[in-house]
């Protein structure tokens, strides 16, 4: 009754292609909005930020950046952490080297260092398809982690090969380092996640988009039609990494503090990220955000329920909690491929009809 | 969904907190994961030890001991979850068992006042008090164990190692890189030949490495290892035919579940260790009967007097012993974590203290000191015996060349400190 276009008349063309067409849609998104940037601060104290929200805002901005490549491009990606240890590493090697500057330019240029690195691997997207470029992108992967261990300039020379954030502010206020203020680094990573989402939601109804989806759905008609495969594959690859690298210099600079590149980025968090947008929603903004929720919050959930309520053995629940999620993930595959993202869009049509379904 | 969960959480730790009238001591375990083997024992060992002094003696100055278990998995993420969820019941010293975990808390555990021990593990120059306030590694670090493994070399050799070649094989990790730079300065120093032999988690393969091994002939092999990559080291040693006493490990490298795949091929293979082995202490008798008898063992309770049983249970006696500092330092019996400091800052363990806990000679008498949070750093040797199934001390704790440790000590804690601005602590 209340979730319905009637009554909301468009007169323009921008008021008519908007994310939000429903009055009501958009308002709940306003009101999300308002209480992640103005009621979540003032509640939060550190275990709530570091054990869920940071996580969370960080791993969606990385799902973001996977999913523009492989839900909207259609390249298959296994590289998404060997990108983050990209973007972790130059984030690193710009506290550094230039002290004085801003986290958020540090972030930036972290990001745009992993775009020109994403390009560099996405080569060979242009010959090699699928599975083929998989195994490519599983390459970059092993490639960068083994270039971090490897190369002692990336990790300053440091006895243990450990990196470690040091202490750096934007506008007078700590965001990395240990005497940081829980609301602190959530808005920094809270702003990232915003411009992320707002930035790919933009790109990807836009020409640019259009073409990465003409391309993932045949590339050869695509190609027919007009579209450039090398320009738009690249520029897939461009922003995918672009995001993902701030995702990796978040992660490093404000969530852990310190990093060693095998235990964080290695294979299995290319396997995460690829599991919270297939979960989520392959070619969905929302699906992204979705797919990082569930696989962020379900095993603290999990965690609390089994060793905080009932009182299990720590080894028990850890166990069950490998169990559980990965009997969700084959749930989640056969009932709706689609994914979380879909369950929403059936939801929303069924609202929109509801009560009178005929 | 997120909401619900938020509230079921907040609700979750309102209950899971209790009246705080006890000592709390979060063991940041992993029973799960691939170095499992290695953390179930240890995790046992550390929360026995407790359930023992609290059946026993009445918990430390009369107030129970609470052990916090959090399982990591090894995992840095799940450590930082674990550390946020346990610090707020008034943890009182954390022992992560894993060197990227403390990496991540040496700062968070020094803005938020609360000490960490990391008991041969973790960074070692935080041995430097002077700089790292709230960390901990005593009684000895990884550049002990490397110093440790050479002078026993030099022993074994007539004090002279000119011309010999050394192999290190480690663990790829900030933990397997820890020894290099020490052994890198003695290979200088005494005139040895160092070459570096990298293993990457979780080291299931090493052909390539062995067979390196095997080409150059080095006269001895130096391992750190961890989990799975130690049994598969020894089982490669064995295949081709390295003698096992030429092969030491790290105490990460020494514990049962190392050699016993390797079965009869494992025998002579020594390990570097900073505590006793083996059960045979008045102390057993007591958590046999405090503990097991009465059905409180911790996990399945088949792993008393292992090596790493041992290590869990010896940590826990530090812990207590340093809790029990604080007490008298700050006259109550109810600490907070930053008496818990000053009580491990104060710490003093004698032969005489130990006998009286029922561990004659389980480790070195030492001090702590504000300067020196790492102890004297004596290192003995172990040998594995495949016949009788156990390890033997074969050489008793020494001392180790600090005038080699110390500058790498100071440079390295100099460095953190400037790119930290972290003023000094002892004053």
């Amino acid at each position: 009754m209340f979730y319905r276009e009637a009554g909301d008349f468009n007169t323009s063309y921008p008021e008519d292609s908007q994310t939000f067409p429903i009055k009501f849609d958009r308002w709940r998104y306003y009101a999300v909005l308002f209480v992640a940037i103005f009621v979540i601060p003032f509640l939060i104290n550190d275990y709530w930020v570091n054990s869920i929200f940071l996580p969370f805002l960080i791993y969606s901005i990385a799902a973001i950046g996977l999913n523009i490549l492989v839900g909207y491009c259609g390249q298959v990606s296994l590289g998404t952490g060997g990108f983050m240890a990209v973007g972790a590493y130059a984030c690193y090697k710009l506290m550094t080297s230039f002290p004085d500057l801003s986290m958020v330019v540090h972030v930036l240029l972290a990001g745009g260092i992993t775009a020109g690195v994403g390009v560099l691997f996405g080569l060979p997207s242009l010959r090699i398809k699928g599975f083929y470029l998989a195994v490519a992108t599983l390459a970059a992967q092993f490639f960068l982690v083994w270039l971090f261990n490897r190369v002692p300039w990336f990790y300053n020379y440091s006895a243990s090969g450990q990196i470690s954030a040091p202490e750096r502010t934007f506008l007078g206020v700590n965001i990395t380092g240990s005497n940081t203020d829980a609301w602190a680094t959530y808005l920094f990573c809270l702003f990232f996640v915003i411009l992320s989402a707002y930035i790919a939601r933009n790109l990807t109804r836009g020409s640019v988009g259009r073409k990465w989806m003409a391309i993932r759905d045949m590339d050869i008609a695509a190609e027919i039609i007009g579209v450039n495969p090398l320009r738009a594959k690249l520029t897939a690859f461009a922003v995918s990494s672009f995001f993902v690298g701030i995702s990796g210099a978040l992660f490093f600079s404000v969530y852990l503090g310190a990093v060693e590149v095998g235990e964080a980025f290695g294979i299995t968090k290319s396997f995460l990220v690829l599991f919270m947008i297939i979960i989520g929603g392959l070619g969905s903004i929302f699906g992204s955000f979705a797919g990082a929720a569930f696989l962020v919050l379900l095993p603290v959930a999990l965690k609390i329920i089994g060793v905080d309520w009932l009182g299990w053995p720590t080894d028990i629940v850890a166990h069950l909690q490998l169990v559980v999620v990965g009997a969700l993930i084959i749930i989640f595959l056969i009932a709706e491929p689609h994914g979380l993202a879909q369950l929403w869009r059936v939801a929303k049509e069924k609202l929109r009809l509801w009560p009178f379904p005929h | 969904m997120k909401y619900k969960l938020g509230t079921a959480a907040v609700a979750a730790l309102m209950a899971a907190s209790p009246v705080m009238a006890d000592l709390v001591f979060p063991s940041l375990s992993y029973r799960t994961g691939p170095y499992a083997a290695g953390g179930i024992p240890f995790a046992d060992g550390y929360a026995d030890y407790f359930s023992m002094i609290n059946a026993r003696d009445g918990g430390i100055g009369g107030v129970a001991a609470r052990v916090l278990e959090c399982e990591t998995g090894y995992n840095t993420e799940k450590g930082v979850e674990c550390y946020e969820s346990t610090k707020g019941e008034g943890a009182l010293v954390y022992q992560p068992l894993s060197t990227g975990i403390t990496y991540q808390l040496i700062p968070k555990t020094t803005a938020d006042n609360i000490p960490m021990h990391t008991m041969g593990y973790g960074r070692t120059s935080a041995a430097n008090g002077d700089v790292f306030s709230h960390t901990f590694n005593y009684p000895a670090n990884y550049w002990n164990g490397a110093s440790g493994a050479i002078s026993y070399l030099l022993n074994e050799n007539g004090g002279d190692l000119k011309g010999k070649k050394i192999a290190l094989v480690y663990h790829n990790s900030a933990y397997g890189k820890e020894p290099i730079r020490t052994l890198e300065e003695l290979a200088a120093k005494h005139g040895f030949e160092l070459s570096l032999l990298p293993v990457d988690h979780p080291g299931q393969e090493q052909k390539s490495q062995w067979l390196q091994i095997r080409r150059d002939r080095p006269d001895n092999v130096i391992m750190y290892g961890w989990g799975v990559m130690n049994q598969v080291a020894i089982q490669e040693a064995a295949n081709i035919r390295f003698p096992m006493e030429n092969f030491i490990g790290i105490w990460w490298s020494g514990s049962e579940n190392d050699v016993l795949p390797a079965g009869a091929a494992a025998n002579g293979y020594k390990a570097l260790t900073f505590h006793a082995v083996g059960d045979d202490f008045p102390v057993f008798a007591d958590i046999q009967k405090h503990v097991v008898d009465a059905g409180n063992a911790a996990g399945a309770g088949d792993q008393i007097g292992t090596v790493l049983y041992n290590r869990g249970l010896y940590a826990a006696m530090l812990a207590a012993e340093a809790a029990r500092t604080a007490q008298g330092i700050h006259g109550t019996a109810d600490i907070t974590p930053a008496m818990m400091r000053d009580g491990m800052e104060a710490l003093e363990i004698t032969e005489a203290r130990m006998t009286e806990l029922g561990m004659p000679n389980f480790g070195p008498s030492f001090n702590v000191s504000c300067a020196n949070h790492g102890g004297p750093g004596l290192i003995g040797v172990t040998q594995w015996d495949a016949g009788a199934s156990e390890w033997k001390l074969i050489s008793n704790f020494a001392a180790t060349d600090m005038d080699v440790i110390q500058p790498l000590i100071d440079a390295d804690s100099g460095s953190y400190a400037t790119e930290n601005n972290i003023a000094s602590n002892c004053k």
